[in-house]
C-alpha cells in the first residue's frame, strides 16, 4: 500500500529538516510565512538574491525556517543590519521579518530613520500586542485596557497607529492585515517584494498562548472570527484613523503606495551630480 | 595575499594626524563600507571617509546611533564588504552587544575605539585608556578578542591595515584601541606603493551548496565564508548554533561552539603577539606601556638611563591576546615591572597575572585628560631601582 503525499507548494521554500517550529498551536505567525512563501512564488524572484533578517523574538524565528540565505540578528537591530547587508550588496532582495516588540520598541529608532532614508527593503511586522517570547509583557502596541503580564491592571499606555508611524517616516509603501486574511497578506507581500524602497506590511496576529488567553479571548479560532467580523478593508484610508482599540474595529487594506527615490538613488544621483567622473560608484 | 586597488591608496610620504591616518589604513586595506555615529574625538576618521567613499568606490552612512552603526557593518561585511566602525568611550558602551554578535557569527569586522577620559561623558576632547578591560570583556558571554594599540599616527595606518587582516584571518572581530593624544596627533605618515601593501582576503568557500558547512571549521578551526546570493541558503544567528548554523539548546553544542570560539584564538596567541622592546638586554626594570604612555615611557626610560638605572620598556602592540608569555619570561631575570597606563589600573592585571610574583609589579596610574608628567614614571623608576 502506498500513500499518497499531496505536493505542498510552500515546502520549497521552508527549511524542512528543521521542523515542527517553535510557534504554539494557533500562534498567527506560521500562517504569515505561508503567505510570504506564496508571495515569493508570485513574484518570480531568483530565490538565491532572497535575504530574510529577523530579530529577536517569536517572530524573530522565521528567518531560520525560510530556505533563503537568512540572518537572526540582535533584538530590535534586524533593519539596520539590512541597511548595510542592503547597501553592501544592492542586487539582493532584502527582506526584514520580525515581531512589535522587536521592531517598535527597542528598534525603533531605527524603524523611523530607515523609512526617512527610504531605505530599500522590505519590512514585515507581525504585530501580536504582546511580548510573546519572554511570556506576555506590555508592549508600545499593547492596546489600552488590555492586560499583560507586566500591566497586570490593564495598559494604560497609548499604542502606536503603525501605518500612521511608517506613512509619516517615509515608508513609500504601507499595509495592514491580519492572519485571517491571507490572500490579501500574499498579495500585499508579492506587491511590497516588487517595490523600490522602504515597504511596512503590519499584520495582526494572535498570540493565544499570551495575550488571548490573559485577556480572555479565546483560541486562535476564536480570534481568526473576531478578525472576520469586525475588520473593515477601506484601501487608502488616511493613516491617521488607523488607531487599535481594545477588540474594537479593524481598519485593514493599503493605505500608501507611493513612489519616492531610495537612499541609493539619492546617493548616487547626489554624488553624480557633485563628483562627476570622480565618483567611483 | 593580495594587493588593494591602486587608485585607491594614497601612496607617498603625508603630514597627517591618527584619526586621518587610521581611515587611510581602512582604506589602503580593502575597506568599502562604515557606518558611524558622531563622537569626539573620533569624527575625523569618518569625516574624512565620507568624503573618500564616493572617490574609491566606498560606501558611508551615518546612522542614528552606535548601536545601529556598529550593527549595519556586519550586515554589509555579511553582504560582501569590507567594513568598519569608529567611535569613543560612550559609543563603545554601546557598541557592546554587537562585538559580541560579530565574535558569535565570526563576521570579519574592524571596531575603532579612540578613547578618551570616563566613566560616562567623562572628558570627550581627552585622552585616557581606560576601555582597555572592556574591551577584552565588554560583551557578555565567553570569547575571545583581538585588539591592536597604536602610539603614532604612522601605526594608525600600519595597524589598521593588520586590524582588517587579522579579522579576515580568524572571523573575528578585531579592536583598534587608539587614544585621544594617538589620534589627534600628527606626524609623517608614509603609505606605501598599494602592491607593497598585503591584504589577507575574506575565506570564501569554494565547496559547493550541497557539501557546504557554514559553521563548520577548516583546520585551523575557522570556517569558511559563503557568500551571499550565492545559492547557499546558509543561517546566521547570535544564538548558540551547531555546524549548519542552526540554532540549538543542547549544552553539548555550546560546549563546542564556545570552545572552538575561544580556542581558535587562543590556539595562535603566540602568531598573534607583537611588542615593540628597547633596551632590555640589561635591564633590571621593565616599563610596560601602550598607545601614548609608551611614548611618555620611553622619555622616562631614557631620563632613567642616564641616572644609570638599568630599564628597558616593553610595548604591547598587540594588546589582546595579551603578551604574556614574554612577560614570563622576562619575570625570571628582572626585577620589577612598572605599568604606565591612563587608568587606575587594568593592563596591570594582566602583567601581575603573568609575572605570577616572580617580580614586582608597580603601577604608575593616572586618570586621563592629559599624559603622565615624565617625572611622575621617573620618580616610580628611582624608588623601585634603589
Amino acid at each position: 500500500m502506498s500513500v499518497m503525499v499531496p505536493f505542498n507548494p510552500v515546502e520549497p521554500f521552508l527549511r524542512s529538516e528543521r521542523m515542527p517550529h517553535i510557534w504554539c498551536s494557533g500562534c498567527g505567525i506560521g500562517t504569515t510565512v505561508n503567505c510570504f512563501a506564496r508571495a515569493l512564488a508570485e513574484s518570480k524572484l531568483p530565490l538565491d538574491k532572497v535575504a530574510i533578517v529577523s530579530g529577536i523574538g517569536c517572530t524573530g524565528r522565521v528567518a531560520g525556517y525560510l530556505n533563503l540565505d537568512s540572518f537572526h540578528t540582535t533584538h530590535g537591530r534586524a533593519i539596520p543590519f539590512a541597511t548595510g547587508l542592503k547597501l553592501a550588496n544592492p542586487e539582493l532582495t532584502v527582506v526584514v521579518y520580525s515581531g512589535d516588540g522587536d521592531l517598535i520598541a527597542i528598534g525603533g529608532n531605527h524603524f523611523i530613520h530607515a523609512a526617512r532614508r527610504n531605505v530599500d527593503i522590505k519590512v514585515i511586522c507581525i504585530n501580536n500586542f504582546i511580548y510573546g517570547m519572554t511570556g506576555g509583557q506590555v508592549a508600545p502596541t499593547t492596546p489600552v485596557g488590555a492586560t499583560a503580564t507586566t500591566a497586570p491592571y490593564g495598559c494604560f499606555e497609548r499604542p502606536f497607529n503603525l501605518p500612521y508611524l511608517a506613512e509619516s517616516s517615509g515608508a513609500v509603501y504601507v499595509a495592514r492585515w491580519t492572519a485571517y486574511h491571507v490572500r490579501y497578506i500574499a498579495h500585499s507581500m508579492a506587491e511590497a517584494l516588487r517595490k523600490k524602497g522602504f515597504s511596512f506590511i503590519e499584520i495582526l496576529a494572535p498570540c493565544p498562548t499570551l495575550y488571548q488567553r490573559r485577556n480572555k479571548l479565546g483560541d486562535g479560532l476564536e480570534t481568526m472570527r473576531y478578525y472576520k467580523q469586525h475588520s473593515v478593508i477601506r484601501h487608502g484610508a488616511n493613516t491617521r484613523d488607523l488607531n487599535l482599540d481594545f477588540q474594537g474595529e479593524i481598519t485593514l487594506g493599503k493605505f500608501v503606495d507611493i513612489e519616492r527615490p531610495t537612499l541609493q538613488q539619492t546617493m548616487g544621483q547626489r554624488f553624480r551630480q557633485v563628483l562627476r567622473e570622480r565618483y567611483a560608484g | 595575499m593580495s594587493s588593494p586597488r591602486r587608485s585607491a591608496v594614497l601612496s607617498g610620504a603625508h603630514f597627517m594626524d591618527g584619526n586621518h591616518a587610521a581611515c587611510e589604513g581602512a582604506i589602503a586595506a580593502g575597506a568599502n563600507f562604515a557606518a558611524g555615529y558622531p563622537i569626539t574625538p573620533s569624527t575625523e576618521i569618518v569625516e574624512r571617509f565620507a568624503s573618500r567613499a564616493p572617490l574609491v568606490g566606498a560606501t558611508f552612512l551615518q546612522m542614528e546611533d552606535e548601536l545601529a552603526s556598529s550593527i549595519a557593518i556586519l550586515g554589509a561585511a555579511w553582504g560582501g564588504a569590507k567594513a568598519f566602525t569608529v567611535t569613543s568611550g560612550p559609543g563603545f558602551s554601546l557598541m557592546m552587544e554587537h562585538i559580541g554578535f560579530a565574535a558569535m557569527t565570526e563576521t570579519p569586522c574592524v571596531f575603532v575605539n579612540v578613547q578618551r577620559g570616563g566613566p560616562s561623558t567623562g572628558l570627550p576632547t581627552l585622552p585616557a585608556q581606560a576601555d582597555m578591560m572592556q574591551a577584552r570583556w565588554g560583551s557578555h558571554g565567553d570569547y575571545e578578542i583581538i585588539a591592536l594599540c597604536p602610539n603614532s599616527p604612522q601605526e594608525c595606518f600600519n595597524l589598521m591595515i593588520d586590524a582588517f587582516n587579522f579579522s579576515e584571518q580568524y572571523r573575528n572581530p578585531v579592536l583598534l584601541m587608539m587614544d585621544e593624544s594617538v589620534g589627534h596627533m600628527t606626524e609623517k605618515v608614509v603609505i606605501p606603493p598599494a602592491d607593497q601593501i598585503d591584504i589577507i582576503p575574506r575565506r570564501y568557500t569554494s565547496k559547493a551548496p550541497s557539501e557546504y558547512l557554514p559553521f563548520k571549521p577548516a583546520s585551523d578551526d575557522v570556517p569558511e565564508m559563503a557568500r551571499v546570493g550565492e545559492g547557499y541558503h546558509f543561517h546566521v544567528t547570535g544564538l548558540t548554533h551547531d555546524e549548519h548554523g542552526y540554532p540549538s539548546m543542547e549544552w553539548q553544542t555550546q560546549e563546542a561552539l564556545v570552545g572552538r570560539l575561544v580556542g581558535k584564538i587562543r590556539a595562535h596567541a603566540d602568531d598573534l603577539t607583537r611588542t615593540e622592546e628597547k633596551q632590555l638586554e640589561d635591564a633590571e626594570i621593565v616599563l610596560v606601556a601602550y598607545g601614548i604612555s609608551s611614548r611618555v615611557a620611553l622619555w622616562a626610560l631614557q631620563k632613567a638611563r642616564e641616572e644609570g638605572l638599568r630599564v628597558g620598556l616593553l610595548r604591547p602592540i598587540v594588546v589582546w591576546p595579551f603578551p604574556e608569555k614574554r612577560i614570563r619570561e622576562l619575570a625570571q631575570r628582572v626585577k620589577a615591572f612598572v605599568v604606565v597606563e591612563l587608568n587606575y589600573g587594568q593592563m596591570v592585571r594582566e602583567v601581575e597575572r603573568a609575572a605570577a610574583g616572580r617580580a614586582r609589579t608597580i603601577l604608575v596610574p593616572h586618570a586621563g585628560g592629559a599624559v603622565h608628567p615624565p617625572e611622575s614614571i621617573v620618580k616610580v623608576l628611582r624608588e623601585v631601582g634603589s
